[in-house]
């Protein structure tokens, strides 16, 4: 018994292994490498391999070393173009002026007579301030936390301690908020729509409600791309809801409802409307009615039933729902991209703009991290809130 | 139902519910309603109301060979995709089923993530290891993308199918001599057949809309249907885009069809 009971436990997890190892090369690792790439910090390394080191024994407080200076000096002059421009790159995420600085010291260094080494200190008053080196210092790497700290509006300084990158500037921090902000509006907005209609649809027969309920599923396996461009076409300015206003004479010039935030939540709930409608739904079938009319025959208002009857036993459905909405919403990016405007993008849009467009694989992936954490985190709750109540979804 | 009924306060809350839900479920369909409208209106734009009606959109789309090459490619990554995390997700799944299985729940979770895991970060992380392989701008590298968001899908109905088999079956076959492929066969196949058929349902329906890792992936000859929308619908909106949202819808309509006939009456239609 026992020795077949092994032998099943074997068969199982080589049932499983194939997924599990496709999952691992096409989803884990790329996943991973996103993880990496966020506290991967080689491009000082490569250009100025014994500056690094240097760097990595120094404080950070005051100035380097004399050593630092003579390896920097020496580094300068060895290094090629490409690392260069690249070290310059990286180095002007904290300040712009740095590939001149670096440019011209080069310059200089090649232009000083062959074994003589000039200083630094004197060739550019920047190499006497700590900022400049401690922005080296922080760029040290082959890991740092620069561009997680960087995603997150924060800066290390050696002296002081953990502070923001930009005095007044939350510039990262408030994309973050707006996610939150459209997904938490897009989750309540969601729950407002579904509850009503969830209501109802548990007191039909189940002939009546699977009928009715086509019209959920219909939108639900409809391409998003599909749904989306359907309201940019409903919301132009001359588009269908513009002129149905303005013919029941409600307003006299069409309203903007495009390419602002408006857009965006509209075309959001109606995409995750589904989402909500399932579990809710699930939760409220398996209320027993007569509980509520109970509470009404003792003499409990309606109001005052179901707040204290009915709500506590949806609230597993409700919690499952809106947790769901809310967290695939935050990782919404075709919709907000083709229906919102420049102030209605989230997160992932600045993932795939500091991936594609400016090369700041750094910060892009940092602020993956971010998103990835944030979402893994609500899945577990989801997963164990799920496990408490029974309400099965997915 | 009848206690809140009999006052007229109780009429009227009933009455209002179905109106909020006549109008929730008409806010889900009107998009789709006006776009497979559009799809037919005559002069070249969205504006509201339709006044002369034609099929020129639809001539467009299937003579544009730009739209048919997308369709094409949709179509052949939809069924390579489908062909693929069908067996790899039933597989798991029916390893999954052993209760007793140790680390169960947290395998179980990790096979799930994808289906979670914002689709950007997928992208990018995909982009980065696919290209060190050489699979980026490459119809298998689509493939793998595409099938490893859709293969969640197939181990979770899968999964729901096995919950709904009754064990014993297996135990009676096991003790009159069934070895145990034979009773996999003859007891577990045919049970579970229409929880693997939606599994392949929700898989061919994951790929044919998938769009954000096809961006990041595919080269610039690439295209699919949702990535000739994405172009056109961040550009201008032209009408032709509404002939292949129609199609699309078409195509959704008897996915739905199907995936209904699967689910067998009694269960849960969420999923």
């Amino acid at each position: 018994m026992f020795k077949g009971q092994r032998g099943g436990l074997l068969r199982s997890y080589a049932l499983i292994a194939p997924l599990f190892l496709f999952l691992l090369a096409t989803f884990l690792l790329p996943v991973g490498m996103i993880l990496w790439r966020s506290v991967f910090d080689p491009e000082l390394r490569a250009a100025l391999p014994a500056t690094a080191v240097e760097l990595s024994s120094w404080s950070g407080q005051g100035l380097p070393p004399a050593a630092a200076y003579t390896a920097l000096a020496g580094d300068l002059r060895n290094v090629d173009g490409a690392s260069l421009a690249s070290l310059s790159r990286r180095l002007s995420y904290e300040n712009p002026g740095f590939r001149a600085l670096l440019q011209s010291t080069k310059r200089k260094l090649e232009a000083a007579p062959a074994g003589v080494t000039p200083d630094l200190a004197t060739l550019d008053p920047q190499w006497r301030a700590n900022s400049t080196w401690q922005a080296m210092k922080r760029a040290a790497g082959p890991v740092g936390t620069f561009h997680i700290l960087s995603a997150l509006d924060l800066r290390r300084n050696y002296e002081t301690g953990i502070g923001p990158a930009r005095p007044g500037a939350a510039l990262y921090r408030s994309i973050i908020l707006r996610t939150f902000a459209i997904a938490s509006t897009t989750a309540v907005l969601a729950l407002v729509l579904a509850f009503p209609l969830c209501a109802f649809l548990a007191r039909q027969s189940d002939r009546v409600r699977n009928l009715l309920l086509l019209m959920v599923l219909l939108p639900f396996w409809t391409s998003i791309l599909v749904r989306t461009t359907a309201w940019l076409a409903l919301l132009q300015d001359r588009g269908v809801i513009n002129t149905l206003l303005m013919e029941m004479g409600l307003i006299d010039q069409p309203m903007k409802l495009l390419y602002n935030r408006i857009g965006v939540i509209t075309a959001l709930v109606h995409v995750m409307l589904p989402f909500m409608i399932f579990p809710l739904l699930a939760s409220m079938r398996s209320i027993d009615p007569r509980l509520f009319r109970a509470a009404l025959s003792l003499g409990a208002t309606p109001l005052y039933a179901f707040r204290r009857v009915y709500l506590p036993q949806v609230m597993p459905g409700v919690m499952a729902g809106t947790l769901m909405v809310f967290v695939v919403t935050l990782g919404f990016y075709v919709t907000p991209m083709l229906v919102g405007g420049p102030g209605d993008q989230m997160i992932s849009y600045y993932i795939a703009l500091y991936t594609t467009g400016t090369l700041n694989w750094g910060l892009a992936s940092s602020l993956g991290l971010i998103l990835l954490v944030v979402t893994l985190l609500l899945y577990a709750v989801q997963n164990a809130l799920l496990r408490r109540s029974g309400v099965g979804v997915r | 139902m009848s206690g809140i009924r009999q006052t007229p306060a109780g009429r009227f809350g009933h009455f209002g519910l179905g109106l909020t839900a006549a109008l929730v479920l008409a806010f889900l369909m009107a998009p789709l309603i006006v776009i497979v409208l559009f799809s037919f209106k005559d002069s070249g734009d969205f504006a509201f109301p339709i006044t002369g009606w034609s099929l020129k959109w639809y001539r467009t789309f299937f003579t544009t060979q730009t739209w048919m090459e997308a369709l094409k490619n949709s179509l052949i990554l939809a069924v390579s995709t489908t062909l693929l995390a069908t067996p790899l997700g039933t597989m798991a799944a029916l390893g999954l089923a052993a209760p007793q299985l140790p680390g169960r729940r947290l395998i179980s979770a990790f096979l799930l993530i994808p289906m979670i895991a914002p689709v950007v970060i997928v992208g990018i992380g995909m982009y980065f290891v696919f290209s060190m392989a050489g699979l980026t701008a490459t119809l298998p590298g689509l493939i793998l993308g595409h099938t490893s968001l859709a293969v969640p899908f197939v181990v979770v109905t899968v999964s729901a199918a096995l919950t709904g088999l009754d064990r014993r079956l297996l135990w009676a076959a096991a003790s009159m001599g069934a070895p145990p492929f034979l009773a996999f066969r003859k007891v577990t196949l045919p049970a579970i057949l229409p929880g693997v058929a939606s599994g392949a349902l929700f898989a061919f329906a994951t790929s044919l809309d998938e769009v954000v890792v096809t961006m990041f992936l595919a080269g610039p000859g690439q295209r699919t249907l949702p990535r000739e929308m994405f172009t056109i619908a961040r550009d201008t909106l032209t009408p032709t885009i509404a002939a292949a949202a129609t199609v699309l819808i078409a195509a959704s309509i008897v996915l739905l069809i199907a995936s209904n006939a699967l689910s067998r009456p009694g269960t849960s239609s969420a999923r």
